[in-house]
């Protein structure tokens, strides 16, 4: 790749006002480095990445709120998490965290182990329990 | 208290961090030196991780294998630390700080505040630097990005003890003792001894046979998964090649600058032709890239585009062969 001919396509990265570093060829045929602003096949990548996030927080969503699933599962779509990642942030099994997502376990959950898992996710007990009540 | 500390941009976070540090205590390395040395490119398939619901690849050596190669090559010692607690494992980067020690720390990227939210994934391999304390900010130094930032004392702490895969549980670390003089020469043939070594093993999703491999899935990925998975999958192929800095062709070029100082600093012209064989790699790993976002842009799953990418793939993994065989030769 020629020093002119990397990528300086729009990206996400705008946002944050960052560029990123490239190293490419410069005209005596010697390395060197460039800023890229971004490259589209990267961005549909990653956006296809949060397209698909999106779509599995809205159905979270919607189980919730048919009583399908417990909230718990609904936060952790939104934070992009898996069990095994979410298991590790609260402390207990993939299996416990697992049955948590029955909404009648779910209703029986001490107080202790409701807070834990609203520390997690940044919100309060209320919150947790009524996913109405999230912000975003 | 800031440590008088210069910052560079890099291309990825690990490379940086070494670069970064040994500028600071007055070895020249550039970021390519750093990766080429610590043996950074690879490629492998691993089935068993799942990342975001797709089957994992990288095209770069494990998280802190590149700094540990890389110290033990030219005979630099690195002290690591590891904590439970996170109030030890404040006070110990604090005591590092106020000796007027710059450190490298591992974090998780999903809360670091930042960077960009669509690039806030629980991956926590990422590597900064720590260079000063001024009130409750910490100074920052992170390699990818272009200036300098800060972080509050509980963002950092957050990030040093994420959660999940690769967990850093505060991981600290700083390099200790130096020789007199670096041993650069012996240094470069063993990281390309290395590469060589890990690109060409007879392994079945490691290296070359790596690349053939995922070329097979990828043609059956639509029939198998459907076309909503394959296009996942491939998407995460692409996301995967692409990191943060890689530009397209992911860490070949980073590798093919590498080559070209190799060459001058062994004085072997037979590595300067190889640079520029592997920015042609590195070109046709951009194409790759190119072509695969084709695919899950239309959001279709035609079996001959798939097929067509497979077959980019193969013959990269051709020509990677063919490369690492000259490459090996060329430093005998």
């Amino acid at each position: 790749m020629k020093k002119d001919e990397v990528p300086q396509d729009t990206s996400n990265l705008e946002t944050a006002k960052l560029k990123e570093l490239c190293y490419a060829l410069d005209d005596d045929g010697n390395y060197t480095t460039v800023n890229s602003s971004g490259w589209d096949p990267k961005t549909i990548a990653l956006n296809q990445a949060i397209e698909e996030i999106n779509a599995r927080i809205a159905d979270a969503k919607r189980r919730v709120l048919k009583n399908k699933t417990s909230p718990i599962e609904y936060y952790m779509e939104f934070h992009k998490m898996d069990v095994s990642i979410l298991a590790s942030y609260v402390g207990m099994w993939s299996w416990r965290v697992k049955r948590h997502f029955k909404p009648t376990i779910f209703k029986k959950l001490s107080n202790k182990k409701l807070q834990k898992y609203a520390d997690t996710f940044d919100v309060s007990v209320e919150q947790l329990k009524d996913i109405t009540k999230h912000g975003n | 208290m800031e440590i008088n500390f210069t910052h560079h941009q890099t291309a990825h976070c690990e490379n940086g961090v070494i670069s970064n540090l040994m500028k600071h205590h007055g070895f020249q390395i550039s970021e390519p030196l750093a990766f080429g040395i610590g043996s950074g490119l690879l490629y492998c398939y691993i089935p068993f991780l799942k990342v975001n619901h797709a089957p994992a690849l990288t095209y770069r050596a494990m998280p802190g294998f590149i700094f540990k190669r890389f110290a033990k090559r030219v005979g630099i010692e690195i002290k690591r630390e590891k904590f439970k607690n996170p109030q030890v494992a404040k006070e110990r980067l604090d005591t590092n700080l106020e000796n007027n020690n710059p450190v490298g720390l591992q974090v998780g990227v999903y809360n670091l505040v930042y960077f960009p939210d669509e690039y806030r994934f629980h991956f926590n391999a990422h590597n900064l630097i720590v260079y000063g304390k001024e009130q409750d900010r910490y100074l920052i130094s992170d390699p990818v990005m272009e200036t300098v930032t800060t972080l509050t004392e509980k963002e950092l702490e957050k990030v040093r003890f994420a959660k999940g895969p690769f967990a850093p549980k505060g991981h600290m670390y700083y390099p200790i003792s130096f020789p007199e003089k670096l041993d650069i020469e012996k240094a470069i043939i063993k990281g390309i001894k290395h590469t060589c070594r890990d690109m060409l093993a007879p392994m079945p999703v490691l290296g070359v046979k790596g690349i053939r491999h995922v070329a097979k899935l990828i043609r059956k990925w639509p029939k198998k998964k459907g076309v909503k998975v394959a296009n996942h999958y491939l998407g995460q192929v692409v996301r995967m090649q692409e990191e943060i800095g890689t530009g397209g062709g992911g860490f070949r070029y980073i590798f093919a600058a590498f080559l070209q100082e190799a060459s001058g600093i062994l004085n072997n012209p037979k590595l300067a032709d190889l640079s520029k064989e592997m920015t042609d790699i590195g070109d046709l790993w951009r194409d790759f890239a190119l072509d695969a976002s084709r695919i899950y842009k239309n959001r279709s799953a035609k079996e001959d585009a798939y097929n067509n990418v497979a077959s980019q793939l193969e013959t990269l993994a051709e020509k990677e062969e063919a490369f690492f065989k000259k490459l090996k030769k060329a430093i005998k």
